[in-house]
């Protein structure tokens, strides 16, 4: 479904992404592992499209389309979805409309009605208790006030109400304790299916005890060094990434 | 006699609404408005030619008289943060307007103005209406005359046009007229009092709760003579009402004079709710042509317990100059205004509000929130005042500003004039923007960037569109994102 090749990226004239290689397929999960500055988030963000980062070379495709043509509202309508590891704040929009909009946004892609408000209001609810959201925080606005958890559980929600084909959950455990990484983790779970796959960006090993790779890359200093099973990623807990430095270093 | 002239009447409106929803323009109103037409200019022969050709008494040419004597003597304000050029008062004609500037057909009205209609989701015939120079509100204006006229009149509601009014309720008018908003009041309401042509009358009898909301769009362009409009509103006790005011205007290269006056008493334990969505024609991207508001809006609450609330979405004008105001003067009445004020490209807009708290326990509220965009400039300017006999006056003010873009600019001038120790006034301000992680985000979730500013003004500025009523709520946030179109990215 998702084929990166050669993939060189960069921000504000520093290049981050040195020659990124992957291939992912429907019913796979890929765990993107690396030090701090390896250029995981990066990765993340030039796949869907974050106008900050400009790719110099390479080329990324999704489903034999070229994914770098598309504008990051049609790269989601194609069916990829990012967890942030930061989601953002919007006052004042409740996640009722937001999410309504998105999904209706999706839909005319796709060449489908608009959802009525309560097909929609149903789908919300099943959804929301996939992650154990509560109806209060359905209506408050975009992540306006959330707890980081909670903030982690509504993308989760989000993933759940758009179904995409592919899932980045960039840093999805940054800042969450053990019950909500569960919560979390437990959703990602439910929603894998043999057509869709995900691939999860983590520093730590932790949330992969929880959803288990079929692939583990060590990405260092722009390129992906490393490739293995989901052993892989508890070798670099037990080690750390200084053996990894080491090697592919300098 | 009485029965003939209802229904002459009647007939007139029918034949109004016909033509304004049926019209093959080219026609429409053309014979009206050639026979109507004054030279251009001002003076006191034209004041005194508007008041015959309106038949009015003699205290009402006396009124406009003294009104144009006085705004002899006046300069034109130049305290506002806008850049006003001049304007030459003798180049405009005060009474009808010359019809070789308006377009004859759609064909050559700016494509540009009838998509955003389309937009906005106005049916071609409205849409005939409004870019074919008859706002659409003079059809709802006359419609709600015609189709509730009688069941407005059952309660003893009084709803027509300023007039109508002076010919049928002479006493009122003239009881009330100048009473709130005086002509010595400021230059463009000594202006607006010289000449004023038309404007509502509502009169809510005691007791009375007004059963539908009454609207009015001003006829400004079908008659080219509403730029002076004046509306008075009277609630007596015990009364309510909820008032709306749409306008919109026609695209023209040159800039035209639109200086209103709206005057509201409210009496004991009265209610007046009024709402404006101001969406005149901001000329163009490059600031050429658009629409001088320059307003006087005040509200007495004169009796006890009464309460005023003025809601404003503006969008349009090239200039807008304008402070609805409040004056508290019965104890425990209320004042509240919200406000949202959208410039864009080289839009200029000065508003606020008035609170003049005069009666005890009298207590206010403001809620203002700008947004900037273009190299558009975005003032709120707002008084508020504590007389020494208002024991515990109180106030809360918001006035928020966004920014969008790097080229236009926001800029709060809250004034505070406190004589009561027992007075507690709080002022907040904030100032944001709308961040590229927000708009990223959105775009993540498949919604595009017009859709998401669309989103993110709307939350920005529900706290004030969520005090509309339910169909202009609709009509106003889908006019906040058409009129911030193109402003990002």
């Amino acid at each position: 479904m998702l084929e990166i090749k050669n993939l060189h990226a960069e921000i504000n004239g520093k290049e981050i992404l040195r020659g990124v290689d992957l291939t992912v397929k429907p019913g796979e999960v890929h765990a993107i592992m690396g030090p701090n500055g390896a250029g995981k988030s990066t990765l993340s963000s030039v796949l869907t499209g974050n106008p900050a980062f400009t790719v110099t070379e390479g080329s990324v495709t999704f489903y034999g389309k070229d994914l770098l043509a598309l504008s990051p509202e049609d790269r989601s309508r194609e069916g990829i979805f990012m967890s942030f590891q930061y989601p953002v704040e919007i006052p004042g929009v409740s996640m009722v409309n937001f999410m309504r909009t998105a999904v209706n946004e999706h839909r005319k892609y796709r060449g489908l009605e608009p959802l009525s408000a309560s097909e929609f209001l149903k789908m919300m609810r099943q959804k929301k208790e996939l992650v154990e959201l509560d109806n209060k925080l359905a209506n408050r606005s975009v992540n306006e006030g959330f707890s980081g958890g909670e903030k982690k559980r509504n993308e989760i929600f989000q993933m759940a109400m758009l179904e995409p084909r592919l899932s980045i959950l960039d840093e999805t455990d940054s800042g969450l304790d053990i019950d909500a990484l569960r919560i979390v983790a437990h959703g990602v779970n439910k929603l894998k299916s043999a057509d869709n796959a995900s691939i999860v960006i983590t520093h730590y090993q932790r949330l992969l005890d929880y959803i288990v790779p079929d692939f583990v890359h060590v990405l260092y200093k722009g390129r992906i060094v490393k490739t293995g099973p989901k052993e892989l990623a508890l070798e670099l807990e037990e080690k750390g990434y200084d053996w990894i430095k080491k090697e592919f270093g300098e | 006699m009485k029965q003939d002239k209802e229904k002459d009447k009647k007939k007139e409106d029918e034949e109004l609404i016909h033509s304004v929803t049926n019209r093959d323009y080219e026609y429409g109103f053309t014979t009206d408005i050639e026979t109507d037409t004054i030279p251009a200019g001002l003076s006191e022969e034209v004041v005194r030619m508007i008041s015959a050709k309106k038949g009015e008494p003699q205290w009402l040419l006396d009124f406009r008289l003294k009104a144009y004597r006085h705004w002899l003597t006046l300069e034109m304000p130049r305290w506002a943060h806008l850049d006003i050029p001049e304007i030459d008062y003798q180049a405009i004609t005060y009474y009808a307007a010359p019809r070789k500037n308006a377009p004859k057909s759609m064909d050559e009205v700016d494509p540009e103005l009838l998509r955003t209609f389309d937009k906005l989701g106005i049916p071609l015939e409205e849409r005939k209406a409004l870019s074919g120079m008859a706002v659409d509100a003079v059809m709802d204006s006359v419609s709600v005359k015609t189709t509730f006229r009688e069941t407005l009149a059952e309660k003893g509601i009084i709803f027509c046009s300023i007039s109508e009014a002076m010919k049928d309720h002479p006493d009122l008018v003239q009881k009330y007229l100048g009473s709130v908003v005086p002509h010595t009041d400021n230059y463009f309401a000594a202006l607006n009092s010289a000449v004023f042509s038309d404007g509502s009358f509502v009169y809510i009898p005691k007791g009375v709760r007004c059963p539908m909301e009454l609207s009015t769009y001003f006829r400004i362009n079908a008659m080219g003579t509403g730029q002076f409009e004046r509306t008075l509103i009277v609630a007596d006790d015990d009364s309510y009402v909820s008032y709306l005011e749409g306008c919109t205007a026609p695209q023209r290269d040159e800039n035209q004079l639109h200086a209103a006056i709206v005057e509201i008493v409210v009496m004991n334990r009265a209610e007046v709710k009024y709402s404006t969505v101001q969406n005149w024609y901001p000329g163009d991207k490059e600031g050429k042509g658009g629409i001088y508001n320059f307003v006087t809006k005040r509200a007495v609450c004169r009796g006890d317990n009464s309460k005023i609330s003025w809601t404003q979405v503006e969008t349009g004008s090239a200039i807008t100059w304008k402070y609805p105001s409040c004056v508290l003067m019965g104890d425990n009445s209320v004042g509240e205004f919200y406000s949202v004020a959208v410039t864009n490209n080289y839009q200029q807009a000065d508003t606020g509000t008035k609170m003049i708290h005069l009666g005890r326990n009298t207590r206010s509220r403001i809620i203002s929130k700008g947004i900037s965009a273009g190299r558009s400039q975005n003032s709120y300017r707002g008084l508020v005042k504590v007389a020494p006999k208002a024991e515990n006056a109180r106030n809360f003010s918001q006035c928020d500003s966004l920014l969008m873009g790097d080229k236009c600019g926001a800029h709060t001038f809250p004034y505070m004039d406190i004589k009561n120790e027992t007075a507690i006034v709080e002022h907040e301000a904030t100032t944001s923007k709308i961040s590229e992680d927000q708009l990223f985000y959105c775009a993540q979730r498949g919604i595009g960037t017009e859709d998401a500013v669309g989103l993110i003004i709307g939350g920005y500025a529900k706290e004030v569109i969520n005090n509309l009523p339910m169909e202009f709520a609709v009509e106003a946030q889908k006019l906040l994102a058409v009129s911030l179109e193109g402003s990002v990215g």
